[in-house]
């Protein structure tokens, strides 16, 4: 290694372990297959932007796994339409698409951003828009260009712009945290000096529903995230209330109370309001989850000896057993298309991610964690956030849902856990 | 009544049963007594017999891993403390039902109603009213212990006896 790259790559830990302290941090690990090659160009005058707009473009297709960024150095002028692009140059490069655009500031002060996707082969425009922002809103335009560019590319729904939600503990403090799906920009929910858990978030991106221990027991909250205050209990009965799973329409939540023995589920109005009880037996039933039709609920339950998945109608009625594999299957998830089934499973004491093919029952294990736990599939179905540990460190990883890409997020000096990934915008 | 278990208390300590109120005993190593050197059998009072002779000191039970029935060795625990209930109506309890770290967050929280649960019905059975106590699960969100071994894991598969004040 020269002293160059050595100095260079020096410089590059010392960025990350400056100001990225209280944010998430990625690490890659595996590549996708088929990966587009596409050359992300500086915009022109994107340097009076808070943030180089292009940069978070790049790293947000890097780390979908469906791209390769092309180095775009050395290109005096970037161009700014179509006429100026020397494509053969590009094509040497071995991109196929390219990205090429401009920022300025408008009269009225707000910011603009008109931006052009080329085939580099075909040398031809396959698409392009221009946003007008503010220059807080800088992050989440750069994220929406990444969706549009996602999109066009892949024929599916880019999640650049979606958020996460999840818990980070850090020493006798507890946090809901909510940040953009890189992990940037992340903000305090609710903080709390005792845990907090299972965030959920309500299919209009505006609420979220979790489990308080500030009274010394779970109790169930939905919060507004403009809220600056916790808001009165949704479920607060003698025993545990906990396991919130909103339906996909948002006029239900359903969730796990003991008011009446053990864990049993329920459904409930969004405010606590009509509650009916939905599961009857001896055993254990929690951790509910609606499917994205609304017709079903899947759930976990012991009554068969053993921790395993089963599905119901949502109206209720007769549970059908979903898992037969192993001793301990829990936490299911269904994936938006309705297709698959992500749940947890324990394989010689390890607890593993699996994906089930609704379809065929055929079983894929997805991750080889030791204390893998609570799947949030993406909006796109396309990538499964999950929780592991590092070094006895709680950290986020994600997995694409053909267990072919990994990455990590995690927090320096702090446990993350529980993640929930949010909607798309504009639902 | 603050003042009765208290006095109680105080007598269990005169007697020499426990180092402080309300401090929980350490998880007995598998087959062996549950707690050494103490008293693990007060007889049962006869009618009208002082509460003072209780030992209310131990407050804890522990459990097997992914198990939530209570073993025989915390009977005369839970005979002592359903006879305190018994003797004082306006006490009330809160029964935290713990697990260790493995598995699903929200499975141990079922996992620790359950073993709460236990806890209630066992005290009810020894005269408690169900006014009196309330069975809520920590899941493994309040680990006593945070080492990612049995040694740990034994001393979070617990639930406490929490008397009103204490929580």
């Amino acid at each position: 290694m020269s002293s160059r790259t050595l100095a260079a790559l020096l410089a590059a830990i010392l960025l990350l372990a400056g100001p990225a302290r209280a944010q998430l941090t990625i690490e890659i690990i595996g590549g996708g297959a088929n990966q587009i090659p596409i050359a992300v160009l500086p915009f022109a005058g994107e340097s009076m932007l808070p943030q180089s707009i292009t940069e978070i473009i790049e790293q947000d297709l890097s780390r979908s796994g469906r791209f390769r960024a092309i180095f775009v150095g050395g290109v005096n002028t970037p161009p700014t339409e179509i006429a100026q692009v020397d494509f053969p140059e590009w094509k040497s490069r071995l991109a196929d698409a390219m990205v090429i655009g401009q920022a300025q500031r408008l009269p009225d002060g707000k910011l603009e951003v008109r931006f052009r996707l080329l085939d580099v082969l075909k040398q031809s425009q396959i698409g392009g828009i221009a946003f007008t922002f503010t220059a807080a809103q800088t992050r989440l335009t750069a994220h929406k260009i990444a969706d549009f560019i996602y999109e066009k590319m892949t024929g599916e729904r880019g999640v650049f712009s979606t958020r996460i939600a999840y818990i980070v503990k850090q020493g006798p403090r507890y946090e809901l945290r909510v940040a953009d799906a890189d992990g940037q920009n992340a903000q305090s929910i609710l903080i709390s000096s005792e845990p907090i858990m299972s965030p959920a978030w309500a299919p209009d991106g505006a609420r979220m529903a979790y489990v308080s221990f500030q009274n010394k027991k779970p109790i169930l909250f939905v919060q507004s995230l403009s809220a600056s205050k916790q808001p009165a209990p949704v479920a607060n009965y003698r025993g545990s209330n906990s396991a919130p799973a909103w339906s996909p329409d948002g006029k239900q939540l359903a969730a796990v109370l003991t008011k009446d023995g053990t864990s049993q589920i329920y459904l409930m109005s969004p405010d606590g309001g009509n509650l009916r009880r939905l599961t009857v037996s001896q055993a254990i039933d929690t951790e509910p989850f609606f499917t994205p039709d609304g017709q079903s609920i899947y759930f976990t339950s012991d009554r068969g000896g053993s921790p395993q998945i089963y599905r119901m109608p949502a109206s209720g009625g007769e549970p059908v057993r979903m898992t037969f594999e192993g001793d301990y299957n829990v936490s299911p998830r269904v994936s938006p298309d309705g297709k698959i089934l992500a749940y947890i499973s324990r394989v010689n004491g390890r607890f593993q991610l699996m994906a089930m093919d609704l379809e065929s029952k055929q079983i894929q294990t997805l991750t080889d964690g030791l204390r893998d736990e609570s799947p949030s599939f993406a909006p796109n179905g396309r990538i499964i956030l999950y929780a592991t540990d590092i070094d006895d460190r709680g950290v986020l990883a994600a997995v694409s849902s053909d267990g072919r890409f990994r990455q990590r997020l995690g927090i320096q000096a702090a446990d993350v856990r529980e993640p929930s990934w949010g909607p798309f915008l504009g639902n | 009544m603050k003042k009765a278990l208290f006095s109680a208390l105080t007598v269990a300590l005169l007697y020499g049963c426990a180092s402080t109120p309300v401090e929980t005993e350490k998880p007995a190593a598998p087959g062996a007594e549950p707690a050494q050197g103490l008293p693990v059998s007060p007889p049962l009072a006869a009618p009208g017999q002082p509460a003072a002779q209780i030992d209310l000191s131990k407050r804890s039970v522990f459990y097997d891993y992914d198990k939530y029935d209570i073993k025989d060795e915390y009977r005369p625990v839970l005979q002592a403390h359903g006879k305190y209930l018994a003797e004082n109506r306006g006490k009330k309890m809160l029964i935290q039902g713990n697990c260790d770290e493995r598995g699903s967050r929200e499975y141990n929280i079922a996992l620790g109603q359950r073993r709460a649960e236990g806890v209630r019905r066992m005290l009810v059975l020894m005269g408690a009213t169900e006014k009196q106590v309330e069975p809520v699960s920590l899941g493994e969100e309040k680990p006593r212990c945070s080492d990612h071994s049995e040694g740990c894991w034994s001393q979070n598969r617990r639930s406490d006896m929490l008397y009103s004040g204490e929580y």
